[in-house]
């Protein structure tokens, strides 16, 4: 039975060392270690959350990375395609300038030609006529000692002349 | 043991159960099993020795020394030497109608039947079965009565640094080295890492702070109540372990009542205080019952807030001591039979229940530990109807 009477002494002592023991280490010992391990967590959960921040940072870089790119890319396909129609048009623009003027300067030789043609049939004409005329002249001469012949060669001049 | 998993279920629905209950309950039977077996060996060879008294000292009393080894006394005996025994003198303080009396427990001469007489201070001391009585005035020897009581003597208030007393400081010593080192090894660190002692300490105060006080009391009122229950998890844990130190002469601290009656008392008074009027309701008015219902669930409450440290206060004095008591009892086996050749079976039996009286150690700290908490958790729950 004795072993279930609680000693006087021992409640005494007990509850005055364990009191104190409370006591010290709530200030020298609890306060310190539990402060220091939740400020430790709390700088992890810091850090956990900076860099769940970081990377949503980083997420959307990208995203805004990816889309730059692609409109960059869209540019370009744009740039291209507007030099290509332009190539396209200053070809076409540049045939159909050369054409012309291949077609102008075609004409403007053809009418020298033309006229060349013309003076040089001018000229030919006053040619022959002068020299139709020496020839008349020589023929005349001739003829003109002949009197028949003289109105013959008048008669048939005349006929001619009017073809021309 | 059987204590111990019938309360935490009938008080802590909400426990954990699976962490502890299956390895507990395989180490129950067992226990029980070897527990019952030595107390009928035992018990029969005492009730035989009891019937041959006068043989001789020379007698062994399994009882006697079972008894001697759990229970407080005013030496620290170490060690018997060519049957002079060892022992650390420890100081005797009274408190006798001359006023405070104190003196070394050497001046008994290890004598525990009475017959050595102390003169101090007007009076006359005697120990007898490690309790100190005051001769009445005018006698000179003890008288015993047939029921072996002094009959001519009264106990005065023993304030003695006894035996427990003496290894309770020694744990606080050890627990203010070890914290100290551990707060320090925070210090020193720049970014809050422990190093040394602290880094083995922290786990174990985290597993307070995580296991315990937080689900137990909730998230937001836990804070208060960390300080108390890793003083009591710690000190019962490191009590327990020294009373495990066959050196320390199984000093059982943790197993006697008066050291589990006073942390059960603190753990009562706490819970008593910080209890809400939604805790003083669920005693005395229970919400969402019917009134006779009511009348008849406020004695039985009342009666629960008294079973509550009660159970705790038994919970771990029972098991510690029948730990104490089984390993004893396995040595004593030894003598007993008076046979060397039943010392290789004790030894590996007490090898045995010492491991595992080793985690009990730890569970039993544990269980005090997260009652408490719980118990604070109910006091201070709000409502939540």
């Amino acid at each position: 039975m004795e072993l279930v009477n609680p000693g006087f002494g021992l409640v005494f002592w007990t509850a005055i060392t364990f009191l104190i023991l409370l006591f010290i280490l709530r200030k020298f010992a609890w306060k310190p270690i539990l402060g220091a391990v939740s400020d430790r967590e709390e700088g992890i959960k810091d850090a956990l959350a900076s860099a769940e921040k970081a990377r949503q940072e980083m997420e959307n870089l990208t995203a805004d990375n990816e889309r730059i790119l692609q409109e960059a890319r869209a540019e370009r396909e744009a740039m291209l395609k507007d030099a290509r129609d332009m190539k396209n048009k200053m070809i076409s623009d540049a045939k159909e300038e050369a054409q012309a003027q291949a077609s102008k300067m075609i004409e403007q030789a053809q009418a020298a030609i033309e006229s060349e043609k013309k003076a040089a049939m001018a000229e030919l004409k006053s040619h022959v006529a002068g020299l139709s005329i020496d020839i008349a002249e020589k023929v005349v001469r001739d003829e003109l000692s002949n009197k028949d012949k003289q109105l013959k060669l008048v008669e048939g001049m005349l006929g001619e002349a009017t073809l021309n | 043991m059987f204590v111990n998993s019938f309360n935490v279920r009938t008080f802590a629905p909400n426990l954990k159960q699976g962490i502890f209950n299956p390895v507990r309950m395989r180490i129950n039977t067992l226990k029980n099993i070897i527990l019952s077996a030595l107390f009928i060996a035992v018990f029969n060879v005492s009730f035989a020795s009891d019937s041959k008294e006068g043989d001789g000292d020379e007698k062994f009393n399994p009882n006697e020394m079972i008894m001697h080894h759990v229970k407080d006394a005013h030496e620290f005996h170490i060690i018997d030497w060519n049957k002079k025994p060892i022992s650390l003198p420890l100081p005797i303080i009274l408190w006798t109608d001359n006023g405070l009396t104190t003196f070394m427990s050497s001046g008994f001469h290890h004598d525990d039947s009475g017959k050595e007489i102390v003169e101090k201070n007007g009076g006359k001391f005697v120990k007898f079965h490690e309790k100190i009585y005051q001769l009445n005035d005018g006698e000179t020897v003890a008288v015993f009565n047939d029921k072996h009581e002094l009959t001519n003597a009264v106990k005065p208030l023993d304030f003695s640094i006894t035996r427990n007393v003496f290894m309770m400081w020694v744990s606080v010593i050890v627990l203010l080295f070890i914290f100290f080192s551990a707060a320090r090894s925070y210090k020193k660190s720049k970014n809050n890492v422990p190093s040394g002692i602290g880094s083995f300490v922290e786990p174990l105060v985290v597993f307070v702070r995580d296991e315990i006080a937080r689900p137990m009391i909730g998230e937001h009122k836990y804070k208060r109540y960390m300080p108390y229950l890793l003083t009591v998890f710690f000190f019962i844990w490191i009590n327990n372990i020294f009373g495990l130190i066959p050196i320390l002469n199984g000093a059982n601290l943790s197993g006697n009542i008066a050291f589990t009656m006073v942390l059960a008392l603190f753990t009562f008074i706490i819970t008593t205080l910080s209890g809400n009027k939604n805790y003083w309701q669920h005693i005395f008015w229970m919400p969402g019952v019917p009134v006779p219902m009511k009348i008849f669930l406020m004695p039985i409450e009342i009666i629960g807030m008294f079973t509550k440290p009660i159970s705790l206060m038994i919970r771990l004095f029972a098991n510690i001591t029948a730990g104490h008591i089984i390993i004893l009892a396995l040595m004593s086996l030894i003598f007993i039979f008076k046979s060397v050749a039943i010392a290789p079976v004790s030894v590996a039996f007490s090898l045995f229940i010492t491991v595992i009286e080793i985690v009990v150690t730890a569970i039993q700290a544990y269980i005090f530990t997260i009652l408490s908490a719980l118990y604070f958790g109910m006091a201070t729950e709000e409502a939540h109807h």
